[in-house]
């Protein structure tokens, strides 16, 4: 039995309403709120925040990683690389791409339920637009990953698939180009209109299913008016795509809402995935048994309800690029060097130090001579990215360059041993303090001479997170 | 740590500095004719006569050259040292030591440092290549740590906390307010102190030394020699350096309100000078005010104040000028300004000026003491280089 054994979903929490862009444009966009990236974060970022919280809830061992988004953070070299690296997965794990469009989402889910080894595959996106477009008021950033493979652990057993392709110029983007363009509206509209209950029949017919044996059905796509029409033809039992909440996530869309079925499911359940991209995808899961047993690690609901930082629309438009703000009389900001980068990668990557086999002093980053006692190379890994700490003091700095200022410092006491001086994010300068509980999160901090600068940093812990 | 000492084994015989001041009409080598010749001048001493020079510098050139090739030195020796913004004491200890070994008879020890030319905010300087792991945080953050550290440890309030920075600040300005070379000449009110913008909380931008372009130069012989040059030599009594091994910032054990460096350096320089109670016996101290809390934890860390006790002190006026021990009596980073290699140089020049009688009066100390103390730090809490020299107007003693 092949399927998916464990799962997570990742919205940041920052949103930008709605009523904002209308109130700052003066035009007419709609209710609601869509799901923001923080500046420091990317759609290699976000997936590695859903694949920590996916593998967090198996023991599984990975062999291969598929990274899926439509905003890939470098073309040429490969995504999937840094999140192999910060995920600390084995040197011989296949870590691929499939960069570039829409429909790479949910595929990268199916080529991975349809054969091969222990995978974790990640799906990940931002989606915006000119100031103003649709694509930016009704676009979202999130990220989900799952890990599929075969055995009695499997909590969602793959049924099948089936996908009509079709090709026409719905929307697309050149390379280099910031926004995408769209097609006049109902020209898509009326041409998904023809796919989607196709594609649905077909598939349930080959696998000998009525519609009425799914107990809910997702339906996704970034082409709103066509989702919402197939969505409205597909009747009660299609799950809420929670676009007025954190808007449409793109490649990473049906992955989120996949999730939302997942946690509300009872074993026997049957799902269907309705992805509407360049033609249509299905997949069609069951519950399994293990469904009962599995207590997912921040489930999205929880994020939903969670800590949320309100973006004002400046600080979104300069976050996206399109408000270039004076900078501090500071330096440019250096690029990282590659040499280093690449010899200490364990540590900007991983977030391991090393720990004195003798004192037992941590290090970080790690080092080889320890400042406890008089042992040399005489060291063990001792990794911290998923470690608690406290803030031990703090200092609110005006004067650094950060694209978010002011930047946040704070010194972390890790319950497991060792310190480690942390830019603090998703925290309110006024909230800090002394004895505040913080854990690591993989970010962005800046991109310099075309270098994304990877590393880790802390943020509150907020209620009842703690596992 | 072991050290031998260097007590009255040499002597400063002439020095020199510049105003500290945003020099937009001066470049580094303007600064180093200016601070080289007054030294000069002071002493009779001439260009030939001097055996060897170290020249301090962080940012504003390399080698020897940066100092040869502007005063036109040729066939001397001259090196060029930095150790952060420690560089000026770090140019003054080797000379001392060059001489006190008897390889020359006499030797200059200059510091100097343009900053006002990158159009930066702050200080700025280019490190090595790295993998881009180092927190970006500006030096007001680094020892911004130091105060809600030290608030928490001893009960401060945060509006207490407050107060005593702002108390530092004043006090410095105050003193900077009575003299002529100090970048900042100004009284400052305690009010637009405390309601500075915000820099790196609780640091308002008077908290902050002044970035300023300035140099600064002593001459130095054996002692025994002294006399030939002048009545009033200034004798070394202790020099003592400390580059702790950074554990601060990874050792969850360090809690941020001291600096185990500068009191490793302060023991050993207390024990070369044959002082057992510093508060008493030393007439007035120079100290790294780099930023006001920095001022508050060395008090404790040089024996000027029981722990825990520093800020009451600094409170009830115990570093005024005309307190129990003047502290920064010509205005510290603070106000004098801290043009990085020159203020190692620069605290010694006030101690020049103080112990021989010839400071301003307006700022002129007369506790009957003849001991004076400077501290020079480089790096920030937890990862550091200090520095401590003891001068006195006497030998033995």
């Amino acid at each position: 039995m092949r399927g998916i054994i464990s799962y997570g979903a990742y919205v940041p929490p920052h949103r930008l309403k709605r009523e904002a862009i209308e109130a700052a444009l003066r035009t007419k966009i709609g209710s609601g709120t869509r799901s923001v990236a923080s500046y420091d974060q990317d759609t290699t970022t976000l997936g590695v925040e859903a694949a920590r919280l996916a593998l967090d809830q198996t023991g599984e061992a990975v062999a291969r990683l598929l990274f899926a988004t439509a905003s890939p953070a470098y073309l040429d070299k490969t995504n999937a690389t840094a999140l192999h690296a910060a995920l600390e997965l084995g040197p011989s794990v296949l870590a691929l791409d499939s960069g570039g469009a829409l429909r790479s989402g949910l595929g990268s889910l199916l080529t991975a339920l349809q054969g091969g080894p222990t995978s974790l595959v990640v799906l990940s996106d931002m989606r915006g637009g000119r100031p103003g477009s649709d694509e930016e008021s009704a676009g979202g950033d999130a990220a989900a990953a799952f890990v599929v493979g075969d055995g009695k652990n499997v909590l969602a057993e793959f049924c099948g698939s089936g996908s009509i392709t079709d090709e026409f110029m719905d929307r697309w983007r050149l390379p280099g180009e910031k926004t995408a363009q769209v097609w006049e509206e109902r020209f898509g509209e009326t041409v998904y209109a023809g796919l989607v209950e196709k594609a649905l029949s077909n598939t349930l017919d080959d696998l000998g299913l009525a519609h009425a044996d799914l107990a809910r059905i997702v339906v996704t796509g970034v082409h709103g008016r066509a989702v919402k029409a197939a969505q409205r033809r597909l009747g009660s039992t299609v799950v809420s795509d929670l676009t007025e909440a954190i808007g449409q996530t793109g490649a990473a869309h049906s992955g989120v809402l996949l999730t939302v079925a997942l946690a509300g499911a009872k074993p026997g359940d049957r799902i269907a995935v309705v992805s509407l991209a360049d033609g249509v995808d299905v997949a069609v899961f069951k519950a399994t048994s293990a469904i009962e047993r599995y207590w997912p690690q921040r489930p999205l609901a929880s994020q939903l309800n969670g800590q949320i930082f309100d973006v004002d629309y400046p600080t979104f438009l300069g976050w996206r690029g399109f408000l270039d703000r004076q900078p501090p009389r500071r330096p440019d900001l250096v690029r990282p060097a590659a040499p280093p980068s690449f010899r200490n990668r364990g540590w900007k990557f991983g977030l391991a130090g090393s720990e004195d086999r003798s004192s037992h002093a941590v290090h970080l980053p790690p080092q080889r001579v320890s400042f406890v006692g008089e042992a040399v190379d005489d060291m063990t890994s001792a990794p911290r990215a998923d470690a608690y700490g406290t803030i031990a003091t703090f200092s609110i700095d005006r004067l650094a360059y950060t694209p978010s200022p002011p930047m946040i410092v704070a010194v972390i006491d890790f319950d497991a041993g060792g310190r480690f001086i942390a830019e603090l994010t998703d925290a309110k300068p006024d909230e800090v303090a002394i004895g505040m509980r913080v854990e690591m999160t993989f970010r962005r901090f800046y991109t310099a001479g075309g270098i994304h600068n990877y590393f880790w940093k802390a943020r509150p812990v907020r209620v009842d997170e703690e596992r | 740590m072991a050290s031998n000492g260097i007590r009255d084994k040499v002597a400063i015989v002439g020095m020199g500095c510049t105003r500290f001041a945003e020099h937009w009409d001066k470049s580094a080598a303007d600064l180093l004719v200016e601070a080289v010749g007054e030294a000069w001048d002071s002493s009779g001493i001439g260009r030939e006569d001097i055996d060897a020079y170290w020249l301090g510098t962080m940012v504003s050139g390399f080698s020897g050259l940066t100092l040869s090739e502007p005063l036109r030195l040729s066939g001397k020796p001259v090196s060029r040292v930095e150790n952060y913004c420690a560089t000026g004491s770090e140019a003054f200890r080797n000379a001392c030591y060059a001489v006190a070994c008897g390889a020359y008879d006499v030797v200059m020890a200059v510091g100097v440092e343009k900053l006002k030319d990158n159009g930066y905010s702050g200080l700025a300087a280019a490190g090595p290549e790295t993998d881009g792991t180092t927190i970006e945080m500006t030096a007001p953050a680094m020892f911004s740590l130091l105060a809600p550290a030290y608030a928490n440890k001893y009960g401060v309030s945060n509006e207490e906390m407050k107060e005593v920075l702002t108390r530092i600040a004043w006090k410095n300005h105050q003193n900077g307010a009575r003299n002529p070379r100090a970048q900042f000449q100004s009284q400052v009110s305690m009010e637009k102190i405390r309601c500075s913008p915000i820099m790196a909380s609780p640091l308002g931008v008077f908290d902050c030394s002044g970035v300023s372009d300035g140099a600064a130069a002593a001459i130095i012989v054996r002692a025994e020699d002294a006399a030939r040059y002048t009545d009033k030599p200034l004798y070394v009594k202790a020099l003592s350096l400390v580059a702790g091994s950074g554990s601060g910032i990874i050792d969850p054990h360090y809690d941020f309100t001291t600096f185990p460096e500068v009191v490793t350096s302060a023991q050993d320089a207390y024990q070369q000078a044959g002082i057992t109670s510093p508060r008493d016996e030393i007439a007035m101290a120079e100290v790294h005010d780099c930023f006001t809390p920095t001022e508050l934890v060395l008090m404790e860390d040089l024996g000027f104040a029981a722990r825990g006790t520093a800020w009451r002190d600094a409170l009830a006026g115990v570093f005024d000028l005309d307190g129990e021990l003047p502290v920064n009596p010509d205005g510290g980073l603070k106000s004098f300004g801290h043009p990085i290699g020159a203020s190692g140089l620069r605290m010694l020049f006030e101690c020049w000026l103080q112990l021989r009688g010839e400071a301003p009066e307006q700022r002129r100390i007369s506790n009957g003491k003849r001991l004076g103390l400077t501290h020079n730090l480089g790096g920030q809490p937890g990862r550091c280089v200090s520095f401590v020299s003891i001068v006195g107007a006497e030998a033995g003693g």
